[in-house]
């Protein structure tokens, strides 16, 4: 996507949600496919000072503070240098406070002699509300605090953040005219978005714009079971088994019990997610893309059928399974790639039920819970289970609901032997049972 | 109702058609409605700038009589032909005249999104006046230097009265400021999916003069026995047309010329032989004729009879079975275009139906008409943006090659016979 790395450099006071942004970006951006990696500084003040002692070490004239805290920058830097020049990573976000003209002067310098291009993300924010909301659910968990009272916590914080104060310079619209940035104003009421240079910038602009804070869960689950899962075989368009719609009756009524405002309902374009929807007696939208993987040639196969007439294909997606593309169809990589308008319109939503399917749930899982590449292919997502995602600090929580109708187990681990002269055995060891 | 704001000569009515263009490409009913259009239905002729004068009171009443008849037009737009997105194009630069329109949308329940284009640079706004100012009909019968002569001072009758929008007074409006042809943007508040869409839309085009290379792959094994889809490589005239597009790209001089493929061989096969870096999409593949891949239509009107009608009916939306129709292909294709905006200069070597739906883009032609676009094999498509629209010039490079393209026959009924399915079918080996 990139020939040049780039590094994307936060600006903005303490909790103003610079390492939010930055994680969030980081996994987003790894999801996608651009090898993508964060550096916090106050991470390297941590490992730097061991004990956080007050909010003194912060002030202004604290000179042995200050060269502390330069090095820490610096030291954070070459891991950058090493990440984007020797690594291979494509993107660094740079998390810290980099109020002053001066620090974004230094870093600017620093990109232009490893030839990285250099995007800024300001998050300016004066509404008290946010910022002492921000203060309780990151900062007093925050290793600095561990040993404090909540009140003690909070009111050191907020000294803190007065000895930035007197020193931020915010991006200016005429000094700053030549650097490439976005100012993110008031959690995202509005936006200053100034020369963006090349397409990773202007989606992570895209991005940054749809992500919002507001309290929310997502909801997971597959179709109920159907007449094809019951039998082992993969893909097809089949309809729900019996099972499968006792499930959907109990969907319905986890839903109601659930008692969630507003909730949106996504379906795919195939009949079982579709007749799980249908029986919960409310709208719901159908999404093509969150259609199930294309299995190609071995579409409504099962697993045994396709070591007997692919088994050369068989042991290749086990060698990659992230990776392989089933003839005539699609790989995991595939379809994280069509499935990207889905996660951007999750993020504006507010209250969502995705009724999907395996190969789907993974990816769209993964992406929550930062998984990487390797492990996607493999996660959990069993039928009749619903996930419940709801973002916290600065991830999310799972809550993993089984509602109590028994169905087929369809998750084939990875098995030992990937040699693609294996025995038809051991490529059917791990094989779940069916009829 | 996506309202644009801004001195005359700022873009808005390029911005206008292009979003409108882009939306309707992507399914989203949209309509412009340029009020300066209703001033020249309404007023005849057009004598002087003197027209624009603040203080001409006659002229003022009519030029407010067209907002308002615009404005009602859009009402109708929306109830009766079921519009989702109109684009409202006039300068609307004053605060008086943005709260009329606030409050008629309102009134009607529609949401309002501002976007502003402000611009002070001389060359580009001199630039936009010999564009699209001068062919004007209010300057056909003036010279040139007349027709600038008056058009700035147009400009400066609005100047006096321009009130842009203003960060604080209007902090509950939704809109997108665009400075500069786009080196900076302000955003603010942002409703919705579609405000969302059309934001990131306009924050990647540019009006950089380049050019779009449009092309099928050359000639393959399975277009000569008249199959549809499948993977083959090229014929033997297929690989000659690759050596021909290489010499025609040489010849046209290009720096930076970006090369784009799909992911399939008789792409890659024909940008392989250019010699240059080329990127492979997958999105670009051709459209997925599921269960009917690989048949020639013959086998398709035998063994599918039905479907083939059905298809005939309604080009457009029909899915074949375990395949994609065009509706799915120009989902597909939105990443493309979103990229082809940002970029400049590029080669799409691509498949036919997908070239039907890139051009139809180019050169907004209906969900009707797309399916039956004209892409011949060997047949260069070259697009330049000019004015309001896109050139287009069509390059053959004589390299002889199959046709492909099947019309649509009279006899589209279900019941019909073999022979009437297969009237407009080319031939083949």
């Amino acid at each position: 996507m990139t020939n040049c790395p780039t590094l994307i450099v936060t600006v903005g006071l303490p909790a103003r949600g610079k390492t939010y942004i930055s994680k969030k970006l980081t996994r987003y951006l790894n999801w996608i496919g651009v090898p993508t990696k964060e550096f916090n500084v106050g991470q390297y003040r941590r490992e730097c000072l061991k004990i956080y002692k007050s909010f003194e070490f912060f002030r202004p004239d604290n000179e042995e503070g200050l060269k502390i805290r330069r090095q820490c920058a610096t030291a954070a830097l070459n891991d950058v240098r090493q990440y984007l020049s020797v690594e291979g990573g494509q993107v660094a976000v740079f998390d810290a406070t980099n109020t002053t003209r001066e620090r974004r002067g230094l870093i600017l310098k620093f990109a232009e002699q490893n030839g990285f291009k250099v995007f800024f993300v300001e998050s300016v924010c004066e509404d008290a509300d946010v910022i002492a909301q921000n203060i309780v659910h990151v900062k007093l968990g925050n290793p600095d605090y561990i040993h404090c009272n909540t009140e003690e916590a909070v009111e050191d914080f907020m000294k803190r953040i007065k000895c930035y104060e007197s020193s931020y310079q915010s991006l200016d619209e005429v000094l700053d005219r030549d650097l490439s940035y976005i100012k993110i104003m008031d959690v995202g009421r509005r936006y200053l978005v100034n020369r963006v240079l090349d397409h990773i910038q202007s989606r992570i602009v895209y991005y940054l714009m749809n992500i919002h804070i507001t309290p929310r869960s997502i909801y997971l689950c597959r179709h109920g079971e159907s007449d094809l899962n019951i039998k082992g075989r993969i893909g097809g368009d089949s309809g729900l088994s019996a099972r499968g719609k006792e499930f959907a009756k109990s969907l319905r009524k986890f839903i109601q019990e659930q008692n969630i405002k507003d909730l949106k309902v996504w379906t795919s374009q195939m009949k079982r997610t579709i007749q799980t929807a249908e029986c919960l007696g409310v709208p719901y939208e159908q999404w093509k893309s969150l259609n199930e993987i294309d299995a190609g040639v071995c579409e409504e196969m099962m697993y045994e059928e396709i070591q007997e007439h692919y088994p050369l294909e068989f042991a290749l997606r086990d060698q990659d399974k992230y990776r392989y593309r089933y003839p005539k169809g699609e790989s995991y990589e595939d379809l994280v790639q069509r499935l990207e308008p889905v996660i951007m319109e999750l993020e504006r939503q507010e209250n969502v039920l995705v009724i999907c399917h395996q190969a789907v749930m993974r990816c769209l899982l993964a992406y929550f819970l930062d998984k990487p590449a390797e492990e996607l292919p493999y996660l959990n997502c069993s039928l009749h289970t619903v996930l419940k995602l709801t973002p916290i600090a600065y991830g999310c929580k799972v809550e993993s609901v089984f509602l109590g109708v028994d169905a087929v187990n369809t998750h084939r681990d990875k098995p030992e032997n990937v040699n693609v002269q294996r025995s038809t055995e051991d490529a059917l060891q791990t094989v779940p049972a069916h009829f | 109702m996506i309202v644009l704001v801004g001195l005359p000569a700022r873009g808005k009515t390029y911005i206008s058609k292009k979003l409108t263009r882009y939306l309707n490409w992507i399914g989203v009913t949209t309509k412009v409605f340029n009020v300066g259009q209703y001033r020249r239905d309404a007023t005849r002729s057009y004598n002087s700038y003197e027209f624009f004068r603040p203080d001409n009171t006659e002229a003022m009443k009519i030029r407010k009589a067209c907002a308002i008849a615009a404005l009602k037009d859009v009402c109708d737009y929306f109830t009766r032909a079921q519009g989702q997105v109109v684009v409202f194009d006039a300068t609307n630069s004053t605060t008086e005249r943005r709260e009329l329109i606030l409050s008629f949308a309102k009134d009607n329940g529609y949401k309002v999104f501002f976007v502003e284009s402000i611009c002070d640079d001389p060359e580009i706004i001199a630039e936009n006046i010999k564009q699209v100012k001068l062919s004007s009909p209010d300057y056909a019968n003036c010279d040139k230097e007349e027709a600038v002569a008056d058009f700035l001072k147009r400009i400066d009758c609005y100047k006096l009265t321009y009130v842009p929008l203003d960060d604080s007074k209007d902090r509950n409006l939704s809109y997108i400021k665009i400075f500069d042809v786009g080196s900076r943007y302000l955003v603010n508040r942002v409703q919705d999916h579609i405000q969302s869409r059309i934001v990131y839309y306009l924050m990647n085009i540019h009006v950089t003069p380049r050019s779009i290379y449009l092309s099928r792959h050359g000639e393959s094994e399975l277009n000569l026995l008249g199959r549809i889809g499948g993977d083959s490589g090229l014929s033997p005239r297929g690989t000659k047309f690759a050596c021909a597009l290489g010499t025609y790209m040489r010849g046209q001089c290009i720096s930076d010329l970006k090369v784009w493929t799909s992911h399939m061989k008789r792409t890659i096969q024909t940008a392989e032989s250019l010699g240059v870096q080329y990127e492979q999409w997958k999105a670009l593949n051709e459209i997925d004729a599921g269960v009917c891949e690989e048949l020639t239509y013959e086998e398709i009107q035998d063994n599918y009879p039905e479907e083939f009608a059905l298809r005939d009916q309604d080009k457009y939306r029909y899915r074949y079975p375990k395949g994609e129709s065009y509706e799915d292909l120009v989902q597909r294709l939105e990443p493309v275009i979103m990229e082809l905006e940002r970029q400049e200069n590029v080669l799409v070597i691509c498949h036919q139906a997908v070239m039907r739906c890139l051009l139809a883009y180019f050169l907004d032609k209906s969900a009707e008409e797309l399916p039956y676009l004209k892409c011949p094999l060997h047949t260069v498509l070259k697009l330049t943006p000019v004015a309001y629209g896109c050139k287009v010039e069509s390059v053959f490079l004589n390299i002889e090659a199959v046709n492909t393209h099947r019309d649509k026959p009279v006899n589209v009924d279900v019941d019909r016979d073999p022979e009437d399915a297969l009237r407009t079918v080319p031939d083949h080996s």
